[in-house]
């Protein structure tokens, strides 16, 4: 097994993942159909890096981060920890794997039971995995200090904490078994300002200490550039485009991607007397419902500015004119300039930037805004 | 007079800019040295403490700060909307002019909807689930005006256009479960617009929602407000939607406010450290991302327990551990002819953390 030649196998590997769900029938109700919450959707993870996931809700971004640790099984698709194929090994051997992989939820509060001092509650997976020794609470203390928790304040129950320090409980429990992969779930979406920063500074410090992978599940594009080496995009239980950092920000391929650039309110004064950026239309579709064709092409400016340029076959959609193999063909994830992925007909290159494109990103400061002289 | 574009998808135009006031609009709402105080363990406490503020027609006033520190308390204290054993201890709340705060419950509540109407954050639990949006609609209507049931349907449908809710006249017959969050969260603005308000308060009213709906939930609101000049109070802790959609900033901290002012001039110069300390750490797309956020320290403080002076200063590179800061009541806002006022002793000196950086 050892090809020491080889670079090492990922933290976490997904490979075309995919999870329906089906609502079973009831006394007034029909069965649902199916949802494909993820479909296909394969990443990998590499040791010490920050994968973001970003998409509106619907998008299946929380179902994929739960199927990274088979709390969510996958319909179809391979799950691999370390190299290892874990998808389809028993509930004891998946219990041994999750000392590896761990979860940091949005909400700290509702994770934590409020009868439990937060000293037990960070004990628990020890104890669960059977672990707890000597050490045990000197561990707990261990971990405690690290997030920045006085380990004398263990006999405490969650409701003495504030939102910021329940979040550390939350990352404290999480980092007991020692794990190599953390996935947090909006872990700062629902603290304050003053606190998201003491937060994500505590998770970067962290990795660097322990060289830990993240999966790192939010909406805030800013939080994830920040804290991420490489993007996944998804809409509808699809990754639209998967890019390193700056690549995303700098040169968006997908119009879905640069719709979320252009609604991301930026602190800014000069955001002030700029443009309207609204650029997509209406709301994410139902993962019930998924549109023919490309799934985004409902909301997408960019294909109604291609069809209306003219040059490639259209068919009128509602009151739309878009590009027939929108509405026809569904856009496989591939390369498009070195490293970076896509998923659409007509992404947005360098070379075929839209207007719209080169709006947002002058709006967001790529290229850098100068001010405006007065 | 209307100063904000009308929305054009897919326009690259810039939007119009700001008209220059030639003569300064009508205050609307004004708020002077407001005091609530809650009963707790050891006597009063003081939840808002001395608010004074003003929102002119046609202007948005937002008001910042993180939760605790009173942004939702002052206005619910504002629309005499505090639940008891909560009071407004002192302080006015005027519109035109005219003190609302202590007219009696009944009038009060026929100026609430009619002439100031308030939205809240969460659109699911502000909708009766089991009456369709049509029925509630219609109850804000005829509780408040003369009109026939089919009259106040068909105002109803219109309101639901007027808010882009698509094909209303079969939505209208939609129960609150039957929409998404964002569409939800346009029925309540157009209940909350349904008697044509002078003023507007949305509480976090894209918290919950989506970032792409946020920003149409907030092009729809300032639309709204070119055309009938209505004033709107935004109360969030989003700083980026302060810079798009605010002419005007409250900044408040444990119940006070600490920096006022233009949007422009609060954040091109923030003056308060707490302001400052706000601005440097949240991430920003063009901020650096190799190095630490500068993070403020420490918790927000438990209005209960504020210290005697700054309630800032243990969390404050300029002033902690300033014998002044740690024991004299915090200053009344000051400041200079443009109206940027803030409450600092020592909003001069350099802040520790700026200097090293």
């Amino acid at each position: 097994m050892s090809d020491t030649l080889s670079a090492p196998p990922p933290a976490l590997e997904l490979v075309d993942a995919t999870r329906v769900f089906t609502r079973r029938g009831g006394l007034f109700k029909k069965a649902g159909k199916a949802v494909r919450a993820v479909d296909g959707v394969s990443l990998t993870i590499r040791a010490g890096e920050t994968l973001g996931l970003v998409g509106e809700s619907g998008s299946g971004k929380s179902t994929l981060g739960r199927l990274a640790l088979r709390l969510v099984e996958p319909t179809s698709g391979r799950l691999l920890v370390d190299g290892r194929d874990v998808t389809g090994v028993s509930k004891a051997e998946m219990q041994a794997m999750r000392r590896d992989i761990q979860m940091v939820f949005q909400d700290p509060y509702g994770s934590l039971d409020p009868r439990v001092t937060i000293g037990q509650s960070i004990a628990e997976p020890l104890k669960v995995h059977g672990l707890w020794d000597g050490d045990g609470p000197q561990k707990v203390a261990g971990v405690m200090s690290l997030v920045g928790l006085d380990p004398s304040r263990a006999d405490r129950y969650p409701h003495q904490f504030s939102g910021g320090q329940r979040q550390r409980i939350g990352i404290a429990r999480a980092l007991t078994l020692d794990p190599k992969i953390l996935v947090l779930d909006e872990p700062v979406s629902a603290l304050d300002v003053s606190i998201q920063a003491q937060i994500i500074n505590l998770l970067q410090r962290i990795q660097r200490e322990r060289g830990l992978s993240y999966l790192f599940i939010a909406h805030d594009l800013a939080v994830v550039r920040h804290v991420s080496h490489r993007i996944a995009v998804m809409y509808l239980g699809k990754v639209v485009e998967m890019a390193e950092r700056d690549n995303l920000y700098r040169r968006p391929l997908h119009p879905y991607t640069v719709s979320l650039l252009a609604a991301v309110p930026i602190a800014d004064v000069r955001m002030r007397n700029r443009r309207r950026t609204s650029v997509t239309m209406g709301e994410i579709g139902s993962a019930t419902n998924v549109p023919p064709g490309c799934r985004f092409h409902p909301r997408c400016y960019r294909a109604r500015l291609v069809a209306a340029a003219g040059g490639v076959p259209t068919e009128r959609s509602g009151d739309a004119l878009l590009p027939r193999a929108c509405l026809i063909d569904q856009p496989e994830l591939r390369a498009c300039g070195g490293a970076d992925q896509v998923a659409c007909h007509f992404p947005e290159t360098p070379e075929t930037r839209s207007e719209v494109a080169t709006a947002v990103l002058q709006d967001i400061g790529y290229p850098p805004i100068r001010p405006i002289p007065l | 007079m209307p100063h904000k574009a009308m929305p054009n998808l897919h326009s690259v135009a810039p939007a119009a800019p700001v008209a220059p006031a030639t003569a300064p609009r009508p205050v609307a709402l004004e708020l002077r040295d407001l005091t609530t105080v809650f009963p707790g363990d050891d006597g009063p406490v003081t939840v808002i403490d001395g608010v004074s503020l003003a929102v002119r027609a046609g202007g948005t006033l937002a008001v910042v700060g993180e939760s605790g520190s009173g942004k939702s308390m002052t206005f619910l204290s504002a629309l005499g909307l505090v639940a008891a054993p909560g009071r407004v201890r002192r302080g006015e709340v005027r519109i035109d002019g005219a003190d609302i705060l202590h007219q009696p419950p009944e009038r009060l509540r026929r100026l609430r909807g009619a002439v100031i109407s308030m939205i809240f954050q969460d659109p699911l639990t502000a909708l009766n689930p089991v009456f369709t949006i049509g029925e509630q609609i219609v109850e804000v209507l005829r509780a408040h005006q003369r009109i026939g049931r089919s009259a106040a349907r068909a105002r109803a449908i219109e309101l639901l256009a007027r808010v882009q809710i698509p094909d209303p006249a079969r939505r209208v017959d939609d129960y609150p479960h039957q929409l998404s969050g964002g569409q939800r969260q346009r029925v309540l603005i157009a209940m909350a617009i349904a008697l044509s308000p002078k003023i507007l308060i949305a509480d976090e009213p894209t918290t919950a929602l989506d970032v792409t709906v946020q920003a149409q939930i907030l092009d729809l609101l300032a639309d709204l407000q070119a055309e009938t000049g209505m004033a709107l109070v935004l109360i969030t802790h989003d700083l980026g939607l302060v810079a798009r959609y605010a002419d005007d900033v409250a900044v408040m901290y444990a119940g006070r406010l600490v920096e006022t002012g233009s949007m422009e001039e609060v954040f091109t110069k923030p003056r308060h450290p707490y302001t400052r300390a706000l601005f440097r750490s949240i991430p920003r797309l063009d901020g650096p991302v190799d190095e630490e956020l500068p993070a403020i320290e420490g918790q927000p403080p438990n209005v209960a327990r504020l210290p005697p002076g700054c309630a800032f200063e243990p969390r404050c590179t300029v002033g902690r551990g300033r014998a002044d800061c740690c024991t004299r009541r915090p200053l009344p806002l000051a400041g200079d002819r443009s109206g940027h006022r803030s409450a600092c002793f020592h909003e001069d000196l350099p802040d520790r953390t700026e200097a090293i950086r």
